[in-house]
Parts: structure tokens; sequence; C-alpha cells
């Protein structure tokens, strides 16, 4: 199973995944969540959701010194906190800069794709589902 | 509140200096809660009886509250200053990313005083303010493009507010507003023309934290009612759907939408600009303000094509609300949807107020009609209900200024007023133009009772229709009524969440959201602080020439049928004398 952005043109910037990854943790506020939601170039133009896309041969573990991301099982990866050294490497090497950065405990956030926010999204936007590989994001 | 809440830092900047410091000031926030509670105290504190609102020593204050940044429909920012527009308090709230942007700064609230030299704008970030550059940005033609080009130039999108004035608040306008995230507005009383006189373009505020919680299981299970609530309940229902414009086509059947400068109630075409109308043909998009579930934001896309050009189109996406369309719409007599829609953009692109510009300019059409204000005044321009090209020259004309004329109708109805005559259908309430309601005496006395003259302050329109339909009351009870309602808003415009979540907000749930945040309040202890804010408020507005007995009453509204009629000027005084006696003296 992964996250997948169903239709951003329904997204109407409202924010509310990014408030449910971090309330997943226990928090209110936004700090921890790892699903970002931007204008594209303003508000008058439509959203942009920014999101691990769940590579089956992810970039950002390849690139990461101290083997602290290990695959996930659908794609993607897991964070292994004790081993990160916060150097941020993986946030280069995201080319849709899907990795977010936690300020408060200075290490990388990464999707976990438990589909906590899709829960809360109140238009359709996300959904959990198994990966369609046939079906390039790009073509939705 | 919690110990250690970011809430309670506010961040003073002094522009003058190049200046900026953060304070605590639990003092301000466990006693006042937030947003209106705590921003009427730092405007006090900052801004004597006397002070010039254009001055550089007048501040404006932002505050937001313990709600912002952890619940559904938290997305409110109070900003507070001493009005340009009516010389007394001037309020205004507006949702966008401004108030979880200024919660995830780590920041309550916001006081900038002083003045810069030249243009520059604020960028406030991680609880630091720096201070930026705009004089390449000063006296551009549209406010969304200076909007874009400060995007352009500041980091962290999609966790920034970017609230900003256009050519209006440069000119100082005293009804010019502040606009963030585009389609979001600080209107009414003319915070534009502060920023204007402070030579301050814009001020973007961006920042990304975690807040803590009394009790993280309690605050989901909270959290998860309140959503439900927000996503599901038919309070909501009018929001989500239609949006505000839902309004358009009722209110003017029975009698309440402001037309041709409230000569009439109803408004013959009513449906082509009505929000039926708008959604079937236009609606493009709809938004929301940071941590709202319902997108209350409606968005027509207005396909236009070049006159000069075959085959050649350009397409503007354009905000549509209730307000807009009756002041720029029913007002001026304007039937064509589209073109309702191309002067609202263009007031949006100037950083007008659309009320306070669309009953300007009624007036004017209406002095015009009857020889007060000539073509040589206007400069040559005939203003006439129904052309909407007069109107489009005459809202650039407003904020132009090009000549006497246009200087003082860009000062308010009533100073126009003053000056050419026409005062008896001068549509303004305590120095401020009309909203949309002309829907009986409630709707009239809450403009001006209201500390902050807007519809939302009591919403006595909603009294005339609802209650006054049935037979008036007496006069003093009406006022009570209006002050009642005003005291419970005070409540939730310190949260700070959005009116429109009132049905939501209860006093049990409000209570509860609150201890959420750390705040141990009985029910009497939040209707007391209500009270305080309420009396603090109106305490600002006497210290600076507010006077009930000096509020002035159009005679047009006794004469066009109204959606409660039979009231005249003697009730609406024993209302408003009821009224100064219970809000003009300290608490017993």
């Amino acid at each position: 199973m992964r996250l997948s952005v169903v239709d951003a043109e329904r997204c109407t910037g409202c924010q509310i995944c990014m408030f449910a990854c971090t309330r997943r943790l226990g928090y209110a506020g936004m700090g921890k969540t790892a699903i970002h939601i931007k204008s594209v170039g303003g508000m008058e133009r439509g959203l942009s959701v920014v999101v691990c896309r769940a590579c089956q041969d992810p970039p950002c573990a390849k690139v990461c010194p101290e083997d602290a991301l290990v695959l996930r099982k659908g794609g993607g990866v897991l964070l292994s906190p004790s081993k990160c050294t916060g150097c941020g490497l993986c946030r280069q090497a995201c080319i849709v800069s899907a990795i977010f950065w936690d300020e408060e405990a200075e290490k990388p956030i990464i999707c976990v794709h438990c589909g906590y926010c899709a829960k809360y999204c109140p238009h359709g936007v996300l959904a959990l589902e198994e990966r369609r590989a046939e079906v390039p994001d790009a073509a939705k | 509140m919690l110990p250690n809440d970011p809430l309670a830092n506010v961040l003073y900047v002094d522009l003058s200096k190049k200046r900026s410091w953060v304070e605590r000031r639990e003092d301000l926030f466990a006693k006042y809660i937030g947003g209106a509670g705590v921003a009427i105290q730092l405007l006090t504190e900052n801004c004597p009886a006397g002070t010039d609102p254009l001055a550089p020593e007048a501040p404006v204050v932002f505050a937001t509250g313990p709600l912002d940044g952890l619940f559904p429909l938290g997305s409110k920012t109070v900003a507070m200053f001493k009005s340009p527009h009516t010389g007394n308090l001037g309020e205004s709230h507006a949702g966008g990313r401004s108030a979880v942007a200024i919660r995830m700064a780590g920041l309550g609230a916001i006081v900038i005083t002083g003045a810069n030299t030249n243009p520059g704008y604020l960028s406030i970030e991680g609880g630091k303010a720096y201070f930026r550059d705009a004089t390449t940005l000063w006296g551009m033609s549209s406010s969304v493009t200076a909007g874009r080009i400060i995007r352009q130039n500041e980091s962290s999108s999609g966790l920034r507010s970017i609230m900003r004035i256009g050519r209006a608040g440069e000119n100082m306008v005293t009804y010019a507003d502040v606009s963030t995230e585009t389609y979001r507005h600080f209107g009414r009383l003319g915070m534009g023309a502060v920023f204007g006189s402070k030579k301050l373009k814009a001020v973007v505020v961006s920042g990304n934290r975690t807040l803590e919680v009394a009790d993280k299981v309690a605050y989901r299970a909270l959290y998860d009612e309140i959503n439900t609530a927000a996503v599901s309940s038919p309070v909501m229902k009018k929001y989500h759907d239609l949006g505000t414009a839902e309004n358009i086509q009722p209110l003017s059947a029975l009698g309440g939408l402001p037309t041709r400068n409230v000569q009439a109630g109803r408004f013959e075409s009513a449906e082509t600009i009505s929000g039926e109308h708008y959604a079937e043909h236009y609606l493009g998009r709809r938004l929301a303000c940071s941590h709202c579930p319902v997108a209350c934001i409606h968005i027509a896309a207005l396909r236009e094509p070049y006159e000069d050009e075959a085959y050649y189109y350009k397409t503007t996406m354009i905000s549509y609300d209730y307000e807009p369309i009756y002041a720029l719409g029913s007002m001026l007599g304007l039937s064509n949807p589209e073109q309702v829609l191309s002067l609202m953009d263009e007031v949006e692109v100037l950083g007008l107020d659309a009320m306070s510009a669309g009953v300007c300019l009624a007036w004017a059409t209406e002095a015009m009609q009857k020889g007060l204000v000539t073509e040589q005044d206007t400069g040559g321009l005939k203003l006439e209900f129904g052309k909407a090209d007069s109107y489009v020259a005459g809202v650039e004309a407003i904020t132009s200024r090009p000549n006497e004329f246009w200087r003082v109708l860009g000062h308010s109805v009533d100073a126009a007023a003053a000056r050419y005559g026409g005062v008896e259908f001068a549509m303004a309430f305590g120095g401020n133009e009309m909203p949309g309601y002309h829907t009986g005496p409630a709707g009239y006395l809450g403009f001006m009772l209201g500390a902050r003259h807007s519809h939302l302050d009591n919403a006595g329109y909603a009294i005339d229709q609802k209650e006054l339909t049935k037979g008036l009351i007496p006069a003093e009870q009406l006022a009570q009524k209006l002050m009642d309602e005003e005291r419970w808003r005070q409540a939730l415009s310190s949260l700070t969440v959005c009116f429109f979540a009132r049905g939501i907000y209860t006093p049990e749930l409000t209570l509860r959201a609150l201890a959420a945040a750390g705040y141990d309040l009985t029910a009497e202890q939040l209707a007391e602080t209500a009270d305080t804010i309420y009396r603090a408020k109106f305490a600002f507005k006497l210290a600076n020439g507010f006077d009930f007995n000096k509020l002035t009453i159009p005679q047009r509204v006794f004469e066009t049928p109204a959606v409660v009629s039979g009231f005249d000027e003697a009730y609406m005084r024993r209302a408003i004398a009821f009224a100064a006696g219970q809000l003009a003296s300290s608490r017993a």
C-alpha cells in the first residue's frame, strides 16, 4: 500500500493533511508533517501536493552514508533515527522534494504511507491504495 | 495556558529604527486568551488617545489565539489599529494562512510601529523580523503581481502568509485593505492606509513547528469530534455549497438586498448575479483557509477575449462572495455577472475595501443624478447605475485621487456628503459604509453599535429575519440582544475561530477546546473575560472620539421598505441610548 495523490486539482489548500500527519505523533501544529501543500505560483493557479511517491528503487536510500534509510515493503523507505546523523543528503537526492526537515529533531521527515492524512482529507485528494504500476502519475 | 506555549511571544517591530524584539506576554494571553482580547490590550498600550492614525507611532497589531494551529476552523488573525477611516477602533479579521503562519512562526502577536524611510516589506521568520527593500514594488499597478514577486523572493512556500497592500493603501485611501493569500482580506476601516503611511508594502510571516497540548489522547478525540461537526454539520453546508453568495436571491426576494444606493431592497436582476448563477457558469475552483475543511472561498474563472486580436483570450481567477456582489453589483445596479466580476477584480488589484468602494460610488451616482455632483467635479466621468465602465474608471479615480472630488470620496461617503450634500442617502453608519443588509432595525443598529462596524459583530440582520419579521420588540430589548451576541463573539474572536463556525463552537465545546490548550476556565469565567474584552474595545472607542449621541442615520433607511418595516428614528434612538448606558460606563 502507498499513499496516492488521486487528484491534486480537488485540493483546496486547507492543509488538514499536514496537521493530521503531525497530530499522528500527538502534537498540534505542522512541524512533523511528511506531506506538504503549496500553491502552484499563487493561490489563483491552484495547489500542488508534495509527498513521497514510494519509489521502488529510492534514490534517497542510495545516498545515505549511514544506511539509515531501509527499503520499505511497497516502496519508499523507513528511517532509522538512531543511525541518522542528520546530514541531509537524502533531501538533495529526492527530485520531487518530498523529504522534509524536522527542525526540532534535526532529522529528515519521511512519509511512512500509513494513510492517516487521507482519512482527514475533506475533498478526496488523497488515498491509501495498492500501487498501480501500470499507470504513471503523470498520466493521471 | 500551557507553560512555555509560544503563543505568549509578542514580536515588536520598530520600522523607524529597523529593530525587533520578542517579549513574553503571558500576563496578556493567560488573562485575555488571544485574538481580539489580546489585540485590544496591545493596541491600548501602544496607541494613546489622540494618536494620528497615519503617524509613524501609530501601531498595527496582529494577534492569534490558542486554538489556531490546534483545531479545525481556528484560522483567523485579528488585526487592530486606530482607524484612519473613523478615527477610533480599527479591527479587522482575516484568514488565509495568516493565523497558522503566525502561530507556526512561534508567535502569538505582532506589534508594528514606526515607518520606513523608503518603501519596504517585513519578512518574519523564526520569530525574527528582516527588513527588505520594496522600492521597486511601490506603485506597481497590481497588488497580485507584487504578491507574486515577494513570493519568489522568499522561501517557505506553503508555510507562509503574505499580507500586502495595493496602490489604494500606498495612496492612503482610508478604506484601503490589506489582502493575504490573494483572496482573503483585512478589510474595512483602512488598515491598508496605515500600512501605506508606514511605507510598508507587505508583511511576510513564515515558520513551521509543533505545539504541545494538555493531553495527547484527549486532544485527538476532541479534534475528531470538531472535525466531524465541521464536515457534516448542516450549519456549515451553506458555506461549502454555494458559499456566502447563496444569500443574494433570498435577500432580494425579502426586500433586503441594497439596490441602487438602497433606493430599492429588491434587485430585478438578482438571479444573474446570484450564487447559483455564478456556480453554474463561472465557478472554477474552491479554496480554503489553512485548517478549514469547509473551503468557502469561491473562485470564478472569467474568460475574456481581447478586442484587438482574434482568437486571443485571457482567463482571470476572481474570488466572489456575498458582500462584493452586493456592493459592486446590486448597489450599483449592475446586472451583467461578468461585469461585476471584472469590477471585483479591479477592486482586488487596487486593494480597496469592496463594500466602502461600492457604497461611495453608489452615493456619487445618485448625487450626479440629483445634480449635487457634476462632471466638472468628477473630471468628466459620468457615473450611471448599470454602467460598469464608469465604475471601473471610478475605482481607479478613488485610488489615484486626481482632484478634490476623488480625494474626498477616497476619505469616506460621509466626508463626500458633508462637502457636496446628500447626507440623507450617504449610506454609512458610525463613519463606515454599510454592508449588504437592508433588513431592518436590528441590522442597522448592529452596524452602529458593533465595535468594529461589521455585520458580523452581532448579526443584527439575522435578528431582523428570524425574529422581528414577527413583530418589533421593545428597542431596549433589541439593543440588549445585539450586545449579548456581540459579547459572546469577543470570546470566539479571541480563540481565534472563524465566525462561520459559531454554530459548532458552542460555549460548552469552546471550554473543552480551551482546556486542550491548557486553559481551565468555567463558563462564567469565559463570559466574564468576553465582557471585559467587549468593554475594553468600547473604552478605546470612547477615548478616541466615538460618541453614541453623534451617530447619524441616513433617512433612506426609513424610506425604502426593508425586510422588517415599521421602525422609525425614535425607536433607533431609544436602542442607542440604552446601549450607551450599558457600554459608556465602566462595569458596576
